[in-house]
């Protein structure tokens, strides 16, 4: 069979991850294209109705190997290294994710395939997969295929939507001897919550702080301003591990994905990692200093200026305006 | 304990990049400079040197690219590295991920590390990936994205954000490390050190040296090829503005958020 395997993610409480079911629910529909099959893997602790439950997003088969620790990429790689030999898949794909990278990047060494990240869309053409990945800021596509097989599809955050169709998938157990390196990095604790816990994934507005705050103290500028405005704080990935705010109010490839209907931008430069999880918000409004930032490419409106002097200003001019 | 520190010439954050239409490769010319993640690999290198808590013998850059590479490599021994390994070759040029962590790990293996540290992405591209490519090559422990690590017991305890929050992994060495910006802040080179750097010891090896098969790397031993570049479809540009006069900037912010019902 020279069909698309797809790993699916879980917590520790055996929920899939959202991106993992996209994955699936992409490799399902290229998969009928190419005339072929979609199968996902599962390692860890998954019961029998969470893996079958994987063909109501497209797999026809789960592939589980209970014995192989969730969490760490490389003995996920031996498990997906095994059932692809045993199986002749021609495609790995991935949800967008840290794993997903870490495993395909294992799975190219390891298989000597094409690997391709950051993918926002996968098509067929002459009967093989091609994933178009966006480059140098997003400033260009590039179509990349295959040459040989296994071709290794990493997506890019949220570039595949999970579509729940119906149907159970057949599940089958498999026994992998882990490599002995895999087994040199073991988990201590998995998944820890930093800061408080808070809720940025219904606010209607959002005030998105980053480096360019300058220090953790300065995010208050971040929450005046939010509080006139109704909406809550949001924040980047540099200051989440910064200790500056909390990982919950974090956006992008390793936090949330918002929508709302203005993201205010302060001091956030607007990579990749960050745009991925807060593109589709209706009104971006960023205030930099560096007209160079990326985020000025897809902002609605750009400040180019110092925050410290604007922030204060616009909040009092708001608390006004909302006063009077 | 050795270190061996990947690091890689990416063009300069403020020149404009683009894509050669007829090679389909990203035009290299132009200003260059070290890749800032690279940065932090070398200046975790160092803080595991002085941290004390294992004898850390050698600091090692090692790079792989076309002459002017050699830059690159300058700046990482100026920022503490005792000597460096440039693998340069023709026969390297157009080698995709899967070729270049192969021809990395060539060279590391006759290095024989104790660690490998790298910074998790460079500024022109290929994100996360190389550290675990070359992991397996080398069948090492692997992490990406790093943002702490403590040395215990000859062993690394490793932090991280992955899907769930933060993880903290315990890593047996020899192992590879990626890691991300939050680890460190850079130290910035002694003028001295950067004179210096010249004279630290330099080693250039071919692939022929470090035994990588020709049909393995390059053009030839990639296993992807790019079809096709295009634009993407623009998005319609936003108003860009400076703020000169505060106030005023303050009023157009307000006036435009009240043009969208927001306020």
């Amino acid at each position: 069979m020279a069909g698309i395997l797809v790993y699916a993610l879980h917590d520790d409480e055996g929920n899939f991850n959202k991106n993992s079911l996209g994955a699936i629910s992409e490799a399902a529909k290229l998969a009928g294209e190419l005339g072929t099959e979609a199968a996902a893997v599962v390692v860890g602790d998954v019961s029998d109705d969470a893996a079958a439950g994987l063909g109501a997003y497209g797999a026809a088969k789960v592939h589980r190997c209970s014995s192989a620790p969730e969490g760490l990429a490389q003995p996920i790689v031996d498990v997906m290294a095994k059932v692809i030999a045993d199986n002749g898949f021609s495609y790995a794909l991935f949800g967008g994710g840290l794993l997903g990278f870490e495993i395909g990047a294992g799975l190219t060494a390891r298989l000597n395939g094409g690997v391709t990240m950051e993918v926002t869309a996968v098509k067929v053409a002459d009967g093989k997969l091609v994933a178009e990945r966006p480059v140098l800021q997003d400033s260009a596509i590039v179509d990349v295929g295959y040459v040989g097989e296994p071709g290794i599809i990493i997506g890019r955050l949220n570039a595949f939507d999970a579509n729940e169709t119906g149907g159970t998938a057949e599940v089958e157990d498999v026994e992998v001897e882990l490599s002995e390196w895999s087994t040199q990095a073991k988990m201590r604790t998995r998944g820890e919550q930093r800061g408080a816990d808070v809720n940025i994934e219904d606010a209607d507005i959002l005030v998105g702080g980053g480096r360019g705050l300058g220090e953790k103290d300065n995010f208050k500028l971040a929450e005046e301003l939010a509080e006139v405005l109704g909406g809550a704080v949001a924040a980047t990935r540099a200051v989440v591990d910064a200790g500056w705010y909390p990982y919950a109010a974090q956006i992008g490839q390793t936090g949330k994905t918002v929508a709302p209907k203005l993201y205010l931008a302060a001091g956030i430069s607007g990579a990749i990692q960050h745009k991925v999880g807060m593109q589709s918000s209706e009104n971006i409004l960023a205030i930099n200093k560096d007209p160079n930032a990326p985020i000025f490419e897809f902002a609605d409106l750009g400040v180019v200026g110092d925050l410290h002097k604007i922030m204060p200003k616009l909040t009092d001019a708001i608390r006004a305006k909302r006063g009077g | 304990m050795k270190i061996c520190c990947l690091v890689k010439e990416v063009p300069d954050a403020a020149v404009q990049k683009r894509i050669d239409p007829n090679t389909k490769r990203l035009d290299r010319s132009g200003e260059k400079n070290l890749n800032p993640f690279d940065t932090h690999a070398l200046e975790a290198a160092m803080q595991i040197r002085e941290g004390g808590k294992v004898d850390v013998d050698e600091i090692v850059a090692v790079t792989m690219g076309p002459e002017s590479a050699v830059r690159a490599l300058h700046k990482a021994v100026a920022l503490g590295a005792d000597r460096s390994i440039h693998l340069t070759d023709a026969s390297l040029a157009g080698s995709d991920v899967c070729a270049t962590g192969y021809a990395l790990a060539r060279v590391l293996e006759s290095e024989q590390p104790d660690l490998v540290l790298l910074g998790q992405q460079s500024d022109d591209g290929e994100c996360y990936t190389i550290g675990a490519v070359v992991a397996d090559h080398l069948k090492m422990p692997s992490l990406t994205q790093v943002i702490q690590i403590d040395v215990e017991d000859g062993a690394l305890v490793c932090e991280r954000q992955a899907e769930y929050g933060y993880d903290t992994v315990e890593v047996t060495l020899p192992a590879v490390i990626s890691v991300g910006d939050a680890i460190n802040e850079p130290r910035y080179p002694s003028l001295k050190a950067i004179m210096g750097a010249k004279k630290k010891p330099l080693d250039t090896k071919s692939t022929a040296d470090v035994g990588i098969e020709a049909s393995q790397v390059g053009e030839e031993g990639s296993k992807t090829q790019v079809l096709e570049i295009a634009r993407p479809p623009q998005k319609e540009a936003g108003e860009v503005f400076e703020d000169e006069d505060t106030n005023e900037t303050v009023e157009k912010i307000v006036a435009w958020l009240d043009e969208r019902k927001l306020l």
